[in-house]
């Protein structure tokens, strides 16, 4: 039998809030994160908006000492600060740095999509060619090594179990939460962090921009220019920030009286193989509906217990897709549909933070017995308005919600789907 | 400048990379760097770089690896500066 695994600690920085119960209330009143961004008109970038956490400077001066905060570039801040407050939600203290202690039954997966791209380009690349590497100094490789959020947050807790960071595009978050799941159902570690976080710089956004795949129709509007499921959906809005929960074995969680938010009931990641439409940009259909599917199976539930979706949703030609493909894969078309929003609606794309930031939306959903409103698609997408009724514009109260499936869908033509049900004792 | 003044300097450098700064208030020339101040190891290069900007030097790799105690910090910069 499976060891079950459960959510006891959680900690958010988002574009509408730091903090599990800003981001609750964020959620739930339908407030935006998206504002214009001076630096992106600057450098005539085409979408000039973002989704990038408030204040966050003042923040992290709160959690780390003079020394730390010299090798600690965004997306380690957003990742360290949301592993620290999850670790303390769960009912642990962090450990002082004299504490020779390790704690060997905890690990840490904290992936990134892009990672340290600003401490490379705004540091690394003009003073290689300068000449001056030798002025570097010693905190470049910690800060831009793919490891560097994961190393960083075992350093801070003292985890001794697995510490490493994966990464695959927009599912990166999502794919840390399965990863730490299946380790735990292992038997090779008894909690796990996982999540993922993403810095807030134009030198990670340019791509994107130049592939004309964000939004550049609402520069004037940012907090109507993420609309996923809209017919007038203009490419999605760059977000930064971290998420990440801590999953604990139930009977670890059981014995030491921990607060249980929800159960990971299962998940599956897989991959279109960039054959049948799918490619490295866009996802072969099936792909995405096998990835339900059998994250569905694995959780042993029926898709009809599904009352909730927090779908991928960014805001591209894909939402329909996206919609048909929930739709085939849980055989339930628009009459007995579940609820379907989109964080991101509220927050943009955060890329490899998206899942980690989403899965806290969902949980807190399940917690606090709500659906959110799923912003600017009141035109909605003509090929989704069959599902309107299932699509909420503002919050709605759902005391009986139980089960919410998360995906996500990214570039290399990754999938991963999570389910999660709501603790009941 | 005198002994007394590039000493003070190295210690206001060194305060930077230094988890407990009460250490530095007990520092004397012997005080080690890594040993006693507990400073990271892979920091020091980051130090003799600040000392090079605060003193208007160059230090060489040769002469960085000579750097064990504030002392010998100071004594190079003094001759440097001779």
């Amino acid at each position: 039998m499976k060891r079950r695994v459960v959510v006891t600690g959680m900690g958010v920085v988002a574009p509408n809030g730091h903090g599990l119960d800003v981001f609750a209330q964020a959620l739930r009143e339908g407030r935006s994160g998206i504002r214009h961004i001076p630096e992106l008109a600057e450098l005539n970038f085409g979408c000039q908006v973002g989704g990038v956490p408030e204040g966050f400077d003042a923040i992290r001066q709160c959690y780390f000492d003079h020394e730390k905060l010299l090798s600690i570039n965004d997306n380690i801040g957003y990742a360290s600060v949301a592993a620290v407050d999850a670790w303390t939600d769960a009912g642990f203290a962090v450990p002082e740095a004299e504490d020779d202690r390790v704690n060997w039954e905890t690990g840490v997966i904290a992936g990134s999509g892009v990672g340290g791209m600003d401490t490379i380009a705004r540091t690394v690349v003009p003073m290689v060619n300068e000449g001056k590497v030798r002025r570097m100094g010693s905190r470049i490789v910690e800060q831009v090594m793919n490891s560097g959020t994961s190393a960083r947050i075992a350093g801070l807790l003292a985890l001794g179990n697995q510490v490493t960071s994966n990464s695959s595009a927009c599912s990166t978050g999502n794919e840390a939460v399965i990863e730490a799941t299946a380790r735990i159902r292992l038997g090779l570690a008894t909690r796990m962090l996982a999540g993922g976080s993403e810095g807030a710089s134009p030198y990670i956004w340019a791509g994107f921009d130049a592939m004309r795949v964000i939004c550049r129709k609402f520069n004037d509007l940012p907090e109507e220019a993420s609309r996923p499921m809209s017919a007038s959906a203009a490419g999605f809005v760059p977000g930064a920030g971290g998420a990440f929960l801590l999953l604990e074995e139930l009977e670890s969680a059981m014995e030491r009286g921990a607060r249980i938010y929800a159960e990971v009931l299962g998940g599956m990641v897989n991959c279109g193989g960039h054959r049948m439409g799918g490619t490295i940009t866009a996802p072969n259909p099936e792909g995405a509906r096998r990835c339900v599917r059998e994250a569905v199976a694995d959780a042993g539930i029926s898709p009809r217990e599904i009352d909730a979706i927090n779908g991928h949703l960014t805001a591209t030609y894909a939402d329909p897709v996206e919609v048909k493909n929930w739709s085939a894969a849980l055989e339930r078309g628009p009459e007995d549909f579940p609820w379907i929003n989109s964080t991101k609606s509220m927050i943009g794309h955060c890329l490899g933070a998206a899942g980690a930031i989403e899965c806290v939306a969902v949980v807190l959903q399940l917690r606090d017995g709500f659906v959110h409103p799923s912003l600017n698609c009141e035109d909605l997408h003509p090929e989704i308005a069959p599902y309107e009724g299932k699509i909420p514009h503002a919050a709605v109260a759902c005391p009986d919600l139980k089960v919410v499936a998360k995906a996500g869908f990214g570039f290399g033509d990754v999938n991963s789907c999570l389910i999660f049900r709501k603790w009941e004792p | 400048m005198s002994v007394e003044q590039i000493t003070q300097k190295v210690i206001d450098i060194l305060r930077g990379y230094v988890k407990d700064t009460t250490l530095l208030e007990k520092a004397t020339p012997e005080t080690h760097i890594l040993k006693d101040l507990k400073v990271n190891s892979a920091r020091l290069v980051d130090i003799i770089i600040k000392c090079e900007d605060v003193f208007g030097t160059s230090i060489d790799d040769d002469e960085a690896d000579r750097i064990a105690t504030i002392g010998d910090a100071v004594l190079l910069i003094q001759q440097k500066a001779a």
